[in-house]
């Protein structure tokens, strides 16, 4: 006889986690990165403090969403890529537009085997910050500020009415802050620490928010 | 004598003829109205569940059960509530904890609500002793039941339920019982997430009845507090805010705390981590 099965357990239909709400914001003086630190496997967060802000140069970060395993092996052979370069151009730095188009053309190439939608930012001299998008197909697309992940469809409304361009650092920070942390708020995909990455002619700077300092923003 | 066991227990085809199957489906509306075809199943409507809310823990300790219930109602991924009741206070003394599909849960609290009505008509007309008969091994035995019906005709309500407060003879009665029916008491009960988190922390104060004595009234908050903490970490459809029922066993008396908020969580040590693998700044 034919049994129903029933596992009510199981994740429900449709349910598929892109969890994450990253962002990255040009400024004044430069470019940053924010992202949350969630990491899920179905509903169990199998990491709660993940670092999805990468290096690939010395001024060129990315924020990673979609799949850790996908988006780590992109992002390492970008990282290659632009050490190649580095070393065949007497030292000159790649420019943030070289990284992305890296990106791109990986993301493109292999959109059928991927899963990684990818924010990749960076500063230099001459074109001051820059953000560019690469979503899940592989279509590159330049703007003032960009949002993805999962959280980031609840944000869409108040980073459009919030974001103004070139703000100071303080005022940045906090757009993202407050960004984020609504993003946080309602998808239950992100969570856990606020993580930062300020890129600007002094330098790169770190910064971490948890849980009492953004609960609130 | 037919020995096939398909035929087990009918009576035989050749006196009373082949089953009839519409007795699946034997109902009271208009038989003229053809709504549903032929099938070998009955009506089905097991569905999905849509707003749900997550895990529910409770302990016994040496005089009584703490229980608790986070207040978010999850929408798939989106957090779309974050002041859901999940403790349903039945009667007197008695907490239903109750987990899975949002409109079942409001579904289940009409149904006792009417349990207690109805037992309310045999008592006295001072307050504290309307439906006092009403016990939570009866409330349980109830819901039960009714889930089992239910799964019975493939129509459930999707929930897992922990019932906790006191029983016909006074003592300490904390059991579950959930969507297909499935009921088991122990001194440790929690559904969801906290069926694989919790539980083992519960049980290493608690690891049989025999070690419900040793636990007391602060330890046993504490533990519960500890647990709430533990799923808001790793529970991706889990709030910081919660309720907690504290019922004792001497005095029958049921202390709701609301809006308990999770606390000395560990989160600086996130400065710590930097990348996934190679060291970068």
């Amino acid at each position: 006889m034919d049994a129903i099965n029933v596992d009510i357990n199981h994740l429900k239909k449709g349910e598929v986690s892109l969890g994450t709400s990253i962002m990255a914001v040009t400024f004044k003086d430069g470019v940053i990165l924010g992202a949350d630190s969630r990491t899920t496997t179905g509903t169990y967060i199998a990491n709660r403090v993940t670092d999805k802000l990468t290096q690939i140069q010395d001024k060129i970060w990315c924020c990673r969403s979609g799949s850790a395993a996908d988006t780590q092996a992109v992002a390492d052979i970008v990282k290659y890529h632009l050490q190649m370069y580095k070393a065949n151009n007497n030292g000159k730095s790649p420019s943030t537009k070289i990284a992305a188009s890296i990106f791109q053309e990986l993301c493109y190439n292999n959109k059928d085997n991927l899963s990684a939608g990818i924010i990749c930012a960076g500063y230099d001299e001459k074109n001051g910050g820059e953000v560019y998008t690469i979503p899940l197909g592989g279509s590159l697309h330049q703007h003032e500020y960009a949002i993805s992940g999962s959280g980031s469809v609840f944000i869409y409304g108040y980073c459009k009415k919030n974001y103004k361009p070139n703000m100071t650092k303080d005022e940045t920070v906090n757009f993202i802050k407050t960004s984020l942390s609504q993003a946080i708020k309602w998808d239950g995909s992100s969570g856990g620490v606020i993580r930062m990455i300020v890129l600007t002619k002094s330098g790169i700077e770190r910064l971490l928010f948890l849980p009492d300092e953004y609960v609130n923003a | 004598m037919n020995h096939d066991p398909f035929h087990w227990g009918r009576p035989s085809d050749a006196t009373y003829g082949p089953y009839n199957h519409q007795i699946a489906h034997a109902s009271n509306v208009n038989p003229m109205a053809r709504q549903q075809q032929q099938s070998d199943f009955p009506t089905m409507h097991t569905q999905r569940p849509m707003m749900t809310g997550t895990s529910v823990l409770a302990i016994k300790y040496q005089d009584g059960i703490v229980i608790a219930a986070d207040n978010m109602g999850s929408y798939g991924s989106l957090m779309k509530l974050d002041n859901v009741e999940r403790l349903l206070k039945v009667g007197q003394s008695t907490i239903v904890g109750i987990s899975g599909d949002l409109s079942d849960l409001q579904a289940i609290q009409r149904i006792l609500n009417d349990l207690e009505i109805d037992e309310a008509y045999d008592a006295g007309d001072d307050e504290d002793t309307i439906a006092a008969g009403l016990k939570a091994n009866h409330v349980h035995e109830y819901l039960t039941r009714i889930l089992y019906n239910r799964r019975s005709k493939m129509d459930p309500l999707w929930n897992a339920c922990v019932v906790a407060g006191f029983d016909d003879e006074g003592k300490s009665f904390l059991k579950y019982v959930d969507l297909l029916g499935v009921a088991f008491a122990s001194p440790t009960l929690a559904t969801g997430f906290g069926a694989h988190l919790a539980i083992p922390l519960l049980r290493q104060r608690v690891d049989s009845e025999a070690d419900v004595k040793n636990l007391t009234k602060a330890d046993a908050i504490q533990l519960i507090k500890d647990c709430m903490k533990v799923l808001f970490y790793r529970d991706a459809r889990s709030l910081d805010k919660y309720s907690m029922a504290v019922l004792s066993e001497s005095d029958h008396k049921v202390e709701f705390h609301k809006n308990v908020k999770v606390e000395d969580m560990k989160w600086g040590f996130a400065k710590g981590i930097k990348g996934y693998g190679m060291p970068q700044l």
